[in-house]
């Protein structure tokens, strides 16, 4: 089993040019462990996984990702800590076929999956290969998009609205690749509004309002607090 | 008109569009990859030119080392003057990089001429390639023949690590989306540095190539810049393919004109780019957006 990493989130506050969009962030997750983001539409859930990243310019508070501070780090020095990004948009390139939409992530280690293994879980995929990544379906780019990450032995994954527009039997395989990241002992922050698949997956959910965090609900308290949960949501 | 001016002609067109395709290339690597607009890619000609000038008369390094060592020497200085200079523009709009890299154009150029004056010097041919073959219909000199193939054989490298190679994908993806291909790990400004220092040594190299064929000077490559940017909007801004074929065929074409129509000569590039920015604004090769 790997070894996922932690992530520790502290007080932090992000920016898109001038206009101040997370306001003191503070969340944990524990190596092996899943956990959502929950919440509205702008809430600031994408932004938070950018900050992570280090692709948000104007940032500052404390996110530390292993034993490392990476408030200050650019986003090559994160992803080559472990770290692998799922966009919301999926980043699927056009002027890269499927295969090097695949082999683009730089390696980490040895321990990610083999091209024979990732098309042996999206078998699409294999059929594909040549074609430019955004011929894809929008199932196809998904599975793309998760595939690409698993090749290269990341173990803290951030997964931005991996189900959104997805037919339920695309949702089903992406659920499937992302129990194996968890029965893998990866690490995961999940970014998700379809709450049924979020309660499948995760042990903990941040909710999330107006750039900050405003509750947690543990797995257990989930059947008890809906109410709540709903209002949050605003279903 | 006798066959020998038509076929002299084209093959002055050959050799002309051959230095604008790698010209046109490195500006398409160069536009693509960072966003600027290098007016300055007739300056890192002229370099590549001189450099090989110096390296004769004052270290006594013959044509064929410097055909390695100048355009490398040229690459070496992009890379600086981008690390320096030009990564400052990456966050501000197009004309910010073209003033800059029209300033460095203006600087680089008076200070040759401060040191060398404009008069052109000669450069040898090497002695491999003097003469040339008497092909019947035309005479055609080795050196010539020479400088057209290596373009050519360069171009279609280019085009083939762009398009099938590992480097060549991380660059294609740096161009299409740099922040996320920062965040799979890719080290995209290091990336952007390299792209500028290709794009600017097929400058030097077509200017060492040239320096043979044209006197070495200051101004060379001053007027050309103007046809290299009609060509890459001919042929589509960011494509390398287009870059290479636009630029070898409006070279054959101008040679053409000049012997049809030899005023026509000096425009008909572009009256090329003007009917195809009418049709087509994207370019030959480009994609809509």
């Amino acid at each position: 089993m790997a070894d996922g990493l932690s992530l520790a989130i502290k007080d932090l506050h992000a920016f898109y040019g001038d206009s101040h969009v997370l306001h003191g962030v503070t969340l944990d997750v524990a190596a092996g462990e899943a956990v959502t983001i929950v919440g509205r539409n702008g809430a600031g859930k994408t932004t938070t996984l950018r900050s992570i990243m280090g692709m948000l310019e104007r940032r500052f508070g404390s996110v530390r990702i292993g034993d490392q501070e990476v408030i200050a780090a650019p986003p090559e020095r994160v992803a080559r800590l472990g770290v692998a990004f799922v966009p919301e948009e999926r980043g699927i390139y056009a002027t890269l076929n499927v295969i090097e939409n695949l082999m683009l992530p730089r390696k980490i280690n040895e321990r990610g999956m083999s091209v024979d293994e990732l098309y042996k879980l999206f078998p699409n995929l294999r059929e594909r290969a040549n074609s430019p990544g955004t011929r894809l379906s929008g199932g196809e780019q998904q599975m793309l998009a998760i595939a690409r990450v698993l090749r290269t032995g990341a173990s803290l994954f951030l997964l931005d609205e991996p189900t959104e527009g997805l037919a339920p039997v695309i949702v089903q395989q992406i659920g499937r690749a992302i129990e194996l990241m968890k029965r893998e002992g990866h690490t995961i922050l999940l970014v998700e509004q379809n709450f049924r698949f979020a309660t499948r997956i995760a042990d903990r959910h941040y909710v999330m309002e107006r750039g900050r965090i405003i509750d947690m609900i543990p797995r257990a308290e989930v059947a008890n607090r809906s109410v709540q949960l709903q209002q949050y949501l605003g279903i | 008109m006798s066959s020998q001016v038509l076929f002299g002609q084209l093959l002055v067109g050959l050799i002309n569009g051959a230095f604008y395709a790698l010209l046109s290339l490195g500006f398409a690597i160069i536009f693509g990859l960072l966003g600027i607009i290098n007016v300055a890619q007739g300056t890192f000609y002229m370099i590549g030119a001189f450099g090989a000038w110096m390296m004769l008369n004052y270290a006594g390094i013959g044509y064929w080392p410097a055909l390695v060592l100048s355009p490398l020497m040229t690459g070496i200085v992009g890379m600086a003057l981008e690390k320096t200079l030009i990564s400052r523009m990456y966050r501000l709009d197009h004309i910010y990089g073209l003033l800059l890299t029209y300033g460095l154009m203006m600087f680089i150029m008076g200070t040759f001429i401060f040191f060398y004056a404009t008069a052109g010097h000669a450069y040898p041919v090497p002695d491999e390639l003097q003469g040339g073959y008497n092909l019947g219909f035309m005479f055609l000199p080795k050196y010539r023949a020479w400088a057209v193939l290596v373009s050519i054989i360069i171009c279609i490298s280019t085009w083939y690590v762009i398009e099938k190679t590992s480097v060549g994908r991380n660059l294609r993806a740096a161009t299409e989306n740099p922040m996320l291909t920062r965040a799979f790990g890719i080290n995209v400004p290091a990336l952007l540095t390299f792209g500028f220092g290709v794009g600017v040594a097929l400058a030097g190299l077509a200017g060492v190539l040239a320096a043979p064929i044209y006197t070495v000077g200051p101004l060379m490559g001053g007027e050309l810049v103007i046809v290299v940017f009609a060509i890459v909007v001919v042929g589509g801004m960011q494509s390398i393919l287009g870059a290479i074929v636009t630029g070898l065929s409006l070279g054959v074409l101008e040679g053409l004109t000049k012997t049809i129509y030899p005023k026509g000569a000096n425009m008909v590039i572009f009256v090329v780019m003007f009917i195809v920015l009418l049709i087509k604004p994207a370019g030959l090769f480009g994609q809509e957006k």
